[in-house]
């Protein structure tokens, strides 16, 4: 059999596909709360990056992967306050100011990285400490499961906890009946007494603590060191993934994990004498069609509910 | 029996220099059906707003339970007990009935959680209670208008409201809802709520009402019993001038066939058959009025006159020139005029101004639009010229659609499509949800089209609109015509009752 069918039929291609899954899983979750409650976050590429950014900093120079993992997890949430601040404050548009962000932090991570690695490109100078992969016992043990499942990093196995938090929070609590009221009419939720302003706060403070967890996995997890723009657009394909799920739990989960079983089929045809462009741009060229696709069913949709 | 609410001289002046209310008195009787009316844009409407704390006004006392109140927000009306049902229903689709009613409110277990049970619970109770029937686990999104507005009236029991404002609640019920609403009002009252009643619908106000308060240009009117005034006397009192109900002089000739309908069919998405073989013709200087209850096919035929849908088979003429199948812009060019039945839908952009709606179907010729570029100087020129001839309220012409009354808006439409020099006029429900006087003016302008020599095709579901200004009546049931009468002056309500409700029918 050919080695590479034979490579991608075997479990380390579910492997894979989970480990490229995680950093793109948990900026999904964060922009689904954040579209629930009607004033989407598209900022997780700039949040990822800072926290990634700051973790790695922040081990390098301290040596603590607790302090790394609250630092990076304050950098996110600061800059989802920054957006909360412009959106909600200033009345900005939130598309715009996102924007604004996603750049800020591009080019202020290289500055960063600049001053602190005397590098533009990477901080392979700084040794960065990264979070551990756990192997669990027996399921370790178990043939074909285990290889699958075992031996990943922590925050990859987080990331299956926070879309159960999400569920939870989403239709448990009385914050998550309040987001869905307000990003279906806030108007409504207003006449009830709820501070829409508030409760879109939150939503978007929430996107940035599950958002950084994303950039912290990528720098300090994936690989081990921060290279400039290291988010790759996975910020945005988080969008797409969270709005092919609806923005419900069970669906962004799996919005996440289509896309993940792409990056991983992109990164498992690599040795195949194609070129590496057109593999490279294999996944986000399945985020046009995949909308694409989304919206015409939408609109079919929406086209038949008018005509009734 | 006290007084619950008693407004003292309020005036309100909003930031735009717009006076709402100049000075307006109301005592309000406990445990009474207290009805409110006055036309569009009488201050009704921002009067409620300053009891329900959503306005403040600048001068003006109010006397809640006979103390003086400040009510600076809605949650401090509904913490003393005020509640209102706004038109527009203040519903979250995707959310569960008790999730809607409870929102706000929620229980809690744990500290975090949602307690599910305490929530079917609590709105439970409060369905018995007040005798309101609603499929508590349902989505908001699946239910009817009616039922969702019960949702409302719930939502605002169970924050213990005993002043109960609801503004124009019928505009969005259909009749039989209507009586439903008005039976669970009663017993509202029964329990011993107090119930304010905004509405421009004088027949309703005579229904349900104790007492009457009519508002004109900011002002109170008139107070009295209900049933010492009728519904005449209310108009008049409302529009400050003599109304005429009675039908508009005949047309003087007739001319020939214009518009001319051919065997037109259409079978919807559904596969249903919406229009069945219709076939009719409008005649110069003649108001032909469709009548039959709404949802018969009668926005899909006028769409399909207006080019905004395509029928299934069939021909539409204009003169004798075929136009089956042209674009609305085309139509609009053979000098076809569109009141569409959803003004703020399909008649009017909101977030645009007065003069950019009034140029839409004309910014292309001379003399608004030089070349490539727009002359806003003509335009402004125009459309003030509209303004005035159609007395429109509104500050300038570069004042948002959005900021004026729903009468205003309607005469924005009215004016654009009046003044396009139109040789067919398609007015759907041009009446709509507009008060009396603005009625009667649209009224008027139709009959002076008609004068003038334009066929005018009439869509409506209000009887005595088509009763008053028709010069032939056609009756639409189930997308077929099943009744012709050429001369309205003799024909009744009664007599037309069965044909639109299929329970008679002439023509096969």
């Amino acid at each position: 059999m050919n080695p590479i069918i034979k490579s991608i039929l075997s479990p380390k291609f579910i492997f894979a596909t989970i480990r490229v899954m995680t950093p793109i899983l948990y900026p999904a979750i964060g922009v689904a709360i954040t579209a629930l409650a009607g004033s989407i976050n598209i900022a997780l590429e700039g949040i990822m990056l800072m926290a990634a950014f700051t973790g790695v900093m922040v081990s390098g120079f301290t040596g603590s992967l607790w302090l790394a993992l609250f630092a990076g997890v304050a950098a996110g949430v600061a800059m989802a306050a920054i957006l909360g601040y412009f959106h909600l404050q200033l009345k900005a548009d939130i598309i715009i100011a996102a924007i604004a962000l996603n750049m800020f932090a591009s080019g202020m991570t290289i500055f960063l990285l600049y001053v602190f690695a005397h590098d533009k490109g990477t901080s392979s100078s700084l040794k960065s400490l990264v979070f551990p992969s756990l192997d669990i016992p027996l399921l370790k043990d178990i043939p074909v499961v285990g290889p699958m499942l075992s031996g990943h990093n922590i925050l990859t196995y987080f990331v299956f906890i926070a879309v159960i938090v999400f569920y939870y929070l989403i239709y448990k609590t009385p914050l998550g009946l309040r987001i869905r009221a307000v990003g279906q009419n806030p108007d409504a939720a207003e006449s009830v007494g709820i501070n829409v302003k508030r409760v879109r706060l939150y939503s978007l403070l929430l996107s940035g603590f599950f958002g950084s967890f994303g950039g912290l996995y990528l720098a300090m997890g994936y690989v081990s060191w921060f290279s400039r723009d290291m988010t790759a657009g996975r910020g945005f394909i988080a969008i797409a993934a969270s709005s092919l799920g609806g923005n419900l739990p069970l669906g962004t989960f799996l919005g996440s994990l289509l896309f993940g079983i792409v990056n991983a089929f992109a990164i498992f045809i690599a040795p195949l004498k194609i070129p590496s462009e057109f593999i490279q741009s294999i996944p986000y060229l399945t985020t046009v069609i995949v909308l694409a696709i989304y919206s015409i069913n939408k609109s079919r949709k929406v086209k038949r509910e008018v005509s009734e | 029996m006290g007084t619950i609410l008693s407004l003292k001289n309020i005036v309100k002046v909003y930031p735009n220099g717009v006076v709402a209310n100049k000075g307006i008195n109301i005592d309000v009787q406990e445990n009474t059906i207290h009805a409110i009316v006055g036309e569009n844009g009488a201050g009704k409407s921002t009067l409620m707003k300053i009891i329900f704390g959503e306005e403040i006004p600048q001068e003006g006392e109010i006397l809640y339970k006979g103390k003086k109140v400040k009510i600076h927000n809605s949650l401090e009306a509904i913490a003393m007990g005020i509640g209102m049902i706004h038109q527009h229903l203040m519903l979250a689709p995707d959310l569960t009935v008790a999730e809607n009613i409870i929102l706000g409110e929620e229980p809690v277990k744990w500290k975090l959680f949602l307690d599910s049970k305490k929530i079917l619970k609590k709105t439970e109770e409060a369905c018995k209670e007040f005798g309101f029937e609603v499929p508590l686990n349902k989505l908001v999104k699946d239910l009817p208008v009616g039922i969702r507005q019960r949702i409302e009236i719930l939502k605002v029991l169970i924050r213990n409201a005993e002043l109960i404002i609801l503004d124009e609640p019928t505009s969005v019920l259909t009749p039989q809802e209507t009586e439903v609403l008005f039976k669970s009002l009663k017993e509202l009252k029964a329990k011993g709520k107090t119930i304010i009643f905004i509405s421009h619908k004088l027949k309703e106000v005579k229904v349900i009402a104790d007492r009457v308060t009519i508002i004109r240009d900011g002002k109170d009117i008139a107070t009295e019993d209900a049933s010492k005034l009728t519904e005449h006397e209310i108009a008049e009192l409302m529009v400050g001038r003599e109304i005429s109900f009675e039908r508009i002089p005949e047309a003087e000739k007739t001319g020939e066939a214009y518009l001319k309908v051919n065997g037109l069919n259409y079978i919807n998405e559904e596969n249903l058959h919406v229009l069945k073989n219709v076939s009719f013709e409008v005649r110069r200087g003649e108001i032909l009025g469709l009548a039959g209850v709404e949802g018969n096919g009668q926005t899909e035929l006028v769409e399909i006159l207006t080019g905004l849908r395509e029928a299934t088979s069939g021909h539409i003429f204009l003169g004798e020139r075929e136009i089956t199948g042209f674009t609305p812009r085309d139509i609009r060019e053979l000098g076809v005029s569109h009141i569409p039945e959803d003004r703020m839908e399909n008649g009017v952009a909101e977030k645009s101004t007065i003069q950019e709606n009034i140029i839409v179907d004309r910014y292309y010729k001379k003399p608004f639009a030089r070349g490539m570029v727009l002359d806003w100087k003509k335009i402004t020129e125009h459309s003030e010229e509209l303004i005035k001839q159609f007395k429109i309220l509104a500050q300038s012409s570069k004042t948002p659609v959005s900021a004026l009354s729903g009468g205003n808006i309607q005469k924005v439409v009215v004016a654009r499509e009046l003044s396009s020099e139109p040789k067919l006029i398609v007015a759907d429900q041009p009446t709509r949800g507009i008060d009396v006087g603005s009625e009667e003016m649209v009224h008027e302008l139709l009959m002076n089209a008609r004068d003038n020599g334009i066929a005018v095709f009439l869509v409506s579901a209000d009887l005595d609109e088509i009763l008053k200004i028709s010069s032939r009546i056609l009756v639409i049931y189930n997308g077929e015509i099943v009744a012709e009468f050429d001369s309205p002056a003799k024909v009744t309500q009664e007599q037309l009752g069965p044909y639109m409700l299929g329970v008679k029918r002439d023509k096969h």
